[in-house]
């Protein structure tokens, strides 16, 4: 039999779907997420099977929302609140902050907050500026989140159940580029973990450490230099917060050299943690060349095609710095 | 005045709402304004001494407001308090020494010493916590209505805050998702003149508080904050209005802190005679005028319940004092829930 598949956007509704009837706890809040089906067609006709009491339209009130959720998510309530855009949530950046990430600590561990944000991530549509960011670094720095970017239709499915399931805040990032991309996913319920990175390819020669849509562009970019005879490991982080320090290790002492690729600006952004990591680690000693970033240009994420493409990174830019990294010529 | 004339007189100008608490209740409501102040007045104490550390706001002043709205309420409801919060935490019930524990940063406070004055809270009671972001409890007092009404408990959530907050998006937020989604939900907003230096009648474009309820298809109520039994109405008419599912109130306190906003307040942007003037309508003596009055406690009883709580209070300092300091290598415990606990 073979491996059925489903749209990223399919199987997020389909996780939806089993988490709304297996828990009458769960319910779904966002703007447009009920008739119109979700701004990215993620929710579909979920309204019509869950009733509007569990797949909440929300005004455009995104603190107020998103408050809503994490009130609900205190008292008993598992509130799974879909954001538009990730740009978004700065609105409700208060309540996820100060509020959600904090309550269970400041309150001495005398309550849990299990609510899960959805938030469509990155560019490539032509969204411009505030349509289009990469914020998952922001929230990644926040203690009492969990930060997760799933970048295929299996992950997504499973860890957003895994999130649902979760007894602290969850923050979903799913990029915008991957919602029509399909693959296989498994039937049912199942659960991936919210802090494992996966070995998407091996390679000896060099590693390369990617996130979201970025993890797509590192295994076609390690097609490529397959070709010139460069072996990369293509590590596919899916966890922001926590962030598996284990398998960036172990690989780089493997390879001996790393790349890190991210969406986001470059500077003070996921790369510099995954460097970090290995420049604070055994996996230090065994580097042979310098660690290389490539992340997004230090500017707003532009409208025109020809320059949002260069504003963050692309597979030619991958192959180009792993070239180099794996030939000496840092 | 003749006896036959003063008979009706009182009988007329017995608040109703008397006729529906037991005087033991009104003892107890009593019992909750001196704790407050008598906490508060410790606190003072405590941080003049130098024996306390960070900041704390007193709310010394505006007891009958936090008393008054949580006579209605079980421990089933839930409130959601502000920065200036003891006395929302002592209506709902909370224990006086686990608090000042609190306070002081200790082991035994009932956010383990991670929260302080402006965190403490007491889930068990149904008080989700004091915030320290101005406004930050209304939207999550909404969502605790919503999960109320999804689960069909009858229960009703309560959001304090103060004037300084509706100003704030998340007041307007929330009283839009209140009202649309029709919540029972109380919005409680403390007007005690003052957002730290900033006059009410400079920070905001209508004259009442309460008069943007209209605007969010609610109610809107102005009450005398440091009248026990004008606020404990007022509260009764919402909570069962809100239980009955008829939706959101909101409520506008006007009262007075008569301390300062907090430890750096050099008090500039207000005159003495204005705080002697509302300390003339200070919210307990009044309301000891009027059980006594009203027959409800006589002046021993009275008397006798402050000098209860006062002594209740120096034990409670002395047990929170000798509560341990949290221990240092547990300064990361529960920012995450260990796995597979999720209740």
């Amino acid at each position: 039999m073979g491996a059925r598949e489903l749209s990223y956007a399919e199987a997020i509704r389909e996780a939806l779907a089993i988490a709304l009837a297996g828990d009458e706890r769960v319910f779904l809040m966002g703007e447009d997420i009920g008739v119109y089906g979700g701004a990215f067609q993620v929710t579909g006709d979920l309204v019509d099977r869950f009733g509007e009491e569990r797949v909440m339209d929300t005004p455009i009130s995104e603190l107020g929302g998103a408050g809503v959720a994490v009130g609900a998510a205190l008292t008993g309530m598992l509130p799974v609140y879909e954001f538009q855009f990730s740009d978004f949530s700065m609105l409700a950046m208060e309540q996820i902050v100060n509020q959600a990430a904090k309550l269970r600590y400041m309150l001495g561990g005398a309550v849990q907050v299990p609510v899960v944000f959805r938030m469509p991530t990155g560019s490539g549509l032509g969204g411009a500026a505030q349509h289009s960011q990469s914020i998952e670094a922001w929230y990644a720095h926040v203690p009492g989140l969990k930060v997760v970017e799933p970048s295929t239709p299996e992950d997504v499915k499973g860890m957003l159940l895994a999130a649902i399931n979760d007894p602290d805040p969850v923050i979903v990032f799913e990029h915008k580029l991957l919602y029509k991309m399909k693959g296989p996913v498994p039937e049912g319920r199942y659960e991936t973990p919210l802090d494992k990175a996966a070995i998407r390819r091996e390679g000896r020669d060099l590693t390369i450490v990617a996130t979201g849509v970025m993890a797509h562009r590192a295994l076609e970019a390690a097609e490529s230099l397959a070709n010139e005879g460069i072996g990369a490991e293509v590590i596919d982080l899916r966890s922001l917060r926590p962030i598996d320090k284990p398998a960036i290790i172990e690989s780089v002492k493997k390879t001996a050299r790393l790349l890190a690729v991210y969406e986001g600006v470059k500077t003070l952004g996921i790369g510099a943690e995954v460097s970090a990591i290995v420049a604070e680690s055994e996996a230090f000693d065994y580097l042979e060349a310098p660690i290389l970033r490539l992340g997004g240009v230090e500017a707003p994420i532009p409208y025109s095609p020809v320059l949002e493409k260069v504003a963050v990174p692309q597979v030619d830019d991958i192959v180009a710095s792993a070239r180099r990294l794996a030939r000496g010529q840092v | 005045m003749t006896s036959h004339a003063s008979t009706p007189r009182v009988s007329a100008s017995r608040p109703k709402v008397y006729d529906r608490l037991t005087p033991d209740a009104v003892l107890d409501a009593l019992r909750r304004m001196h704790r407050i102040r008598r906490f508060e007045e410790a606190a003072e104490e405590s941080y003049i001494r130098g024996l306390s550390y960070g900041t704390m706001h007193l709310s010394i002043g505006q007891e009958a407001t936090a008393v008054g709205v949580c006579v209605p309420l079980t421990d089933a409801d839930c409130i959601t308090s502000t920065h200036r919060g003891h006395g929302h935490c002592i209506a709902k019930g909370a224990e006086l020494t686990p608090m000042f524990a609190e306070f002081l940063g200790r082991e035994g406070g009932y956010c383990k010493g991670r929260g302080g004055s402006m965190h403490i809270a007491d889930p068990a009671r149904g008080n989700l916590g004091a915030n320290g972001i101005v406004g930050g409890g209304l939207p999550i007092a909404v969502g605790a209505a919503l999960s109320a009404k999804k689960r069909r408990t009858g229960a009703v959530a309560v959001a304090f805050f103060g004037d300084g907050a509706n100003n704030e998006g998340a007041f307007h937020e929330a009283l839009n998702l209140a009202s649309i989604w029709r919540l029972p939900v109380v919005f409680v907003c403390e007007n005690n003149q003052y957002a730290m230096s900033m006059a009410i009648s400079r920070s905001t474009a209508v004259a009442n508080v309460a008069d943007r309820a209209i605007a969010y298809g609610m109610p809107g109520v102005v009450v005398d904050g440091n009248n026990f039994a004008a606020v404990a109405e007022a509260s009764f008419a919402a909570t069962e209005r809100a239980r009955a599912g008829e939706g959101p109130t909101l409520i506008e306190a006007k009262t007075y802190r008569t301390r300062g906003h907090s430890r750096s307040d050099r008090n500039r942007y207000r005159t003495r005679e204005e705080i002697e003037a509302w300390k003339a309508l200070d919210p307990i003596a009044r309301f000891e005028t009027e059980i006594v009055a009203l027959g409800i406690g006589s002046p021993a009883r009275v008397a006798e319940i402050a000098a209860e709580v006062e002594k209740e209070m120096e034990d409670a300092v002395a047990a929170a004092s000798a509560s341990p300091w949290p221990s240092v290598a547990e300064v990361a415990r529960d920012v995450y829930s260990p796995a597979g606990t999720r209740v």
